[in-house]
């Protein structure tokens, strides 16, 4: 059995993955009943227990779901009901006293809040990189850069997948291919979703403003959207976001002076201080949006084709789910699987705050604002899949994602990766 | 034990080293993370480095090498690829290639210097390609001969800017044009000129970036002309975001260290003591950014202060000076005794270009000072006289400046 990873993009978790809001989702305010809701669960425990194996930054810090006016708080026991229809009993509400002696910087008027206990933080980052990894050094063909252009069904039973490379024929086409997933289902014959971009705007503020927040702090979720939270991250940042836009282009992964107003606004009013503090970096994701309201994985048996599509933001939470029910699947429709006797280990390095980072032991620090040192770096640019630009560099390690946005070695980290690369 | 550990081996904190070494204090440390010592000189080619300072004209460079050599002579000892990474305001955690070690100093210069506001720090939205840097980063690239670009877009038209301008025609990049919010530029009279003649570069005023565009690298930048609210597409590949400086607070802030919300450097008397006994600060971790000769003075005078406390271990109350829009800031910007400050004036700063303004210091109702300046032009530092500080009462709370 072999086995090929086709990606279109210069790097693995380049596109959507790389730019969400990077939380572990309990599922708690899923649609009772759907796929999601079952997959988040599964996939909650399952990342929560790879997580620590492999050196994901990973913590469940819990959330606190504010309501700051009447409708929001006459929400919760609709929430509550929802959250126990998923399993997931912990969920409490908090009185107002409560939720500011947590959260003492918030800003004023709040009502009252849920506690989610479990809800967490993880690196959005390294999980895609981790999985890619195992693979690859499992014996799975990575091809990266290499787009789809074309699928045909052989006579013999399987497909011929044209790329902007090379054709490759397969017994088995499992479609993952996120925000573009319903063109390539189109490409294998099925149409039976729309992918529409949905633009998340966020902002990143400065490490320093970290002390303002102890908890991910959720707003009561509309019809379209979770809401504005803030949020720590595994580095150590607070972000604010997401906006909710839908858009046209599947690329369009700008922010807007619109966008970043209204966060702004958000900010103030949530968490007031917040916006003393320098912004380190703001980001764009497209959630992959469908029509429908779950998410669209449906398996072909007699063709041999798996289609993932209709991912939305739980999906980084939900991502080992996905892959494990879809193998399920896959095996019920005859695909012959037989365990590795000893599967490589993958060990990431640690770019999180949550465990001891390399240059806690010492070392020459290269970027100073995110404490990267000469080690890290070099050890990424050997490792089973390089960073080939700047950005595949600074998701693996950290460098130029702080505060200066290489002010200081942004010349260093681009002579190091070009004697890398040539 | 009397050691003295300097963190920041530009030119304030080399010349801070230097000259308490002159006066006799036996144990000078300086820590610099960077490969070298010199601080940002290091990386700006341009000539007219040490004028006020060295009293000769040099190249950014050889100023910085210049400094490291008087620091050695003097018996400082310069510790580059050290980097302070922990310190709660006593012991500092020092990481190096050697390991991690805690030191500990009976005096602690700040000397960390500032950096340039990027671009996403400015907000400016859009997309996220590469070929979007700040002079900083410009200067490193034009000096490691790595690639930069074809076409530029300078945003922002001080000093430093035209100092962009220079680094990129020497490195072959077409400079599209540079932009300023403000109604003409804030560098020397002939600057614009220069820039014009010399470099075909036009300096459109009034203008803003609106939005960055372009997937893997730089293709576009909408400008946004203020007066008319037209937008207006530029071609270009690579943008550089110039100014906007913002003092290196980090480890100022890591230390408990009070900083001034002007500058957002550590708020400092006239003898660079922050509010904590026995912490300095002193150059451009004060205030952003003055130039490396301005910077080293700076330095320079905070040794004798740094030597007393040694000697005596005093360390006086300081009253905060605090200033109204459209002032953002003046430096030192606490008085605490009536020692002058460093090259006896005090620097203020505004947000919009000042043609003659009255300056009017009061504290709780008394007028300390008043007199009228030339002008001020944002990003540069008008000079104040600073005897005023010696009619200051101790007792009678804080003191403002405006601007009429």
């Amino acid at each position: 059995m072999t086995c090929t990873l086709l990606e279109a993009e210069r790097d693995v978790g380049a596109g959507t993955s790389k730019a969400n809001t990077a939380l572990l989702h309990t599922g708690f305010d899923a649609k009772p009943g759907t796929l999601e809701a079952r997959l988040v669960r599964r996939g909650y425990e399952l990342l929560s227990a790879y997580a620590p194996e492999v050196g994901i930054p990973l913590a469940a810090i819990g959330a606190l779901l504010v309501a700051w006016d009447d409708e929001q708080l006459a929400a919760f026991p609709g929430i509550v009901a929802g959250a126990r229809a998923n399993g997931y009993d912990t969920i409490r509400e908090l009185d107002v006293d409560e939720l500011y002696r947590r959260e003492p910087q918030l800003g004023p008027g709040a009502r009252g809040a849920l506690e989610v206990p479990d809800e967490g933080i993880v690196c959005p980052f390294t999980t895609p990189l981790a999985y890619a990894t195992e693979a690859v050094l499992n014996g799975c063909e990575l091809q990266r850069d290499t787009r789809v252009t074309g699928v045909q069904k052989r006579a013999d039973g399987g497909f011929d997948v044209q790329t902007t490379r090379e054709t490759f024929a397969t017994r088995y086409l499992v479609n993952a291919a996120g925000l573009r997933s319903d063109e390539l289902n189109r490409l294998v014959g099925h149409d039976d979703f729309t992918v529409t971009p949905r633009r998340g705007e966020l902002i990143v503020f400065d490490k320093l403003s970290r002390p303002l927040l102890r908890h991910i702090v959720l707003a009561v979720p509309t019809g379209t959207t979770k809401g504005v939270l803030v949020s720590p991250t595994v580095f150590g940042n607070l972000i604010l976001g997401p906006t909710a836009e839908d858009i046209e282009r599947k690329d369009d992964t700008s922010s807007t002076a619109a966008g970043l107003a209204y966060l702004r606004r958000e900010g103030e009013r949530i968490l007031p201080e917040l916006l003393r503090h320098e912004v380190t970096a703001v980001y764009a994701g497209l959630r992959g949006a469908t029509e429908h309201k779950d998410y669209q994985i449906t398996i072909h048996a007699p063709e041999g084709y798996a289609c993932v599509g209709g991912i939305r933001s739980t999906g980084l939470t939900a991502s080992l789910a996905i892959g494990e029910y879809v193998r399920i699947q896959l095996e019920a429709a005859g695909l012959e699987l037989r365990p590795k006797p000893k599967p490589v280990p993958v060990s990431m390095p640690n770019i999180g705050e949550l465990a001891p980072r390399p240059y806690e032991q010492g070392g020459r620090v290269v970027c100073f604002c995110e404490r990267v040192t000469l080690a890290e770096i070099e050890a990424v640019l050997r490792s089973p899949i390089p960073p080939v630009d700047l950005d595949g560099l600074r998701r693996r390690t950290r460098v130029l994602m702080g505060r200066c946005q290489g002010f200081y070695c942004g010349a260093h980290v681009t002579r190091l990766l070009q004697e890398s690369t040539g | 034990m009397s050691r003295v550990v300097i963190i920041g081996g530009g030119p304030a904190g080399l010349a801070c080293a230097i000259e308490l070494r002159r006066q006799g204090v036996s144990d000078v440390v300086v820590l610099d993370r960077e490969l070298r010592a010199g601080g940002i000189p290091r990386h700006c080619g341009h000539q007219g480095f040490g004028l006020r300072d060295l009293r000769r004209a040099l190249s950014g460079p050889a100023y910085a090498r210049r400094y490291v050599e008087l620091a050695d002579e003097a018996g400082v000892v310069v510790r580059p690829e050290a980097m302070v990474t922990g310190w709660s305001g006593e012991a500092l955690e020092v990481t190096s290639r050697e390991g991690r070690e805690t030191l500990t100093a009976s005096a602690i210069v700040l000397a960390t210097g500032c950096r340039e506001r990027p671009r996403a720090a400015r907000l400016v939205p859009g997309s996220r390609p590469e070929g979007v840097f700040t002079t900083g980063l410009l200067q490193q690239l034009a000096q490691q001969k790595l690639p930069i670009g074809r076409r530029a877009l300078i945003v922002g038209a001080e000093h430093v800017s035209f100092s962009a301008l220079l680094t990129l025609a020497h490195a072959g990049v077409d400079v599209a044009e540079m932009v300023t919010p403000y109604r003409r530029h804030q560098s020397l009279p002939f600057a614009g000129t220069v820039a014009a003649l010399r470099y075909r570069t036009r300096l459109s005023t009034r203008t803003e970036v609106a939005a960055i565009h372009g997937r893997a690298r730089v293709e576009e930048v909408d400008l946004l002309e203020l007066d008319t609210g037209q937008a207006r597409p530029v071609a270009c590949d690579t943008v550089v975001f110039t100014g906007d400086w913002i003092p290196d607070h980090e480890l100022a802030v890591l230390g408990g260290i009070e900083l001034d919300p002007g500058t957002r450097g550590p708020r400092v008397d006239a003898a660079h003591r922050t509010a904590h006994p026995g912490v300095f600060a002193a150059g451009n971790v004060v205030q952003g950014a003055e130039p490396a000769d301005v910077a080293a003075l700076a330095g320079k005078h905070t040794a004798a202060p740094v030597a007393l406390w040694l000697r005596k271990g005093n360390w006086p109350a300081q009253v905060h000076v605090s200033c109204l829009a459209p002032l953002t800031w003046i430096s030192p910007n606490g008085v605490a005794d009536d020692s002058p400050p460093a090259r006896r004036r005090m620097l203020l700063r505004a947000a919009a270009f000042l043609d003659r303004p009255r300056i009017e210091i009061r504290q709780n109702g008394r007028t300390l000072w008043t007199g009228t300046l030339r002008k001020i032009v944002p990003g540069r530092s008008a000079s104040l006289p600073w005897d005023w500080t010696r009619a200051v009462d101790p007792k009678g709370g804080p003191i403002e400046v405006s601007a009429h």
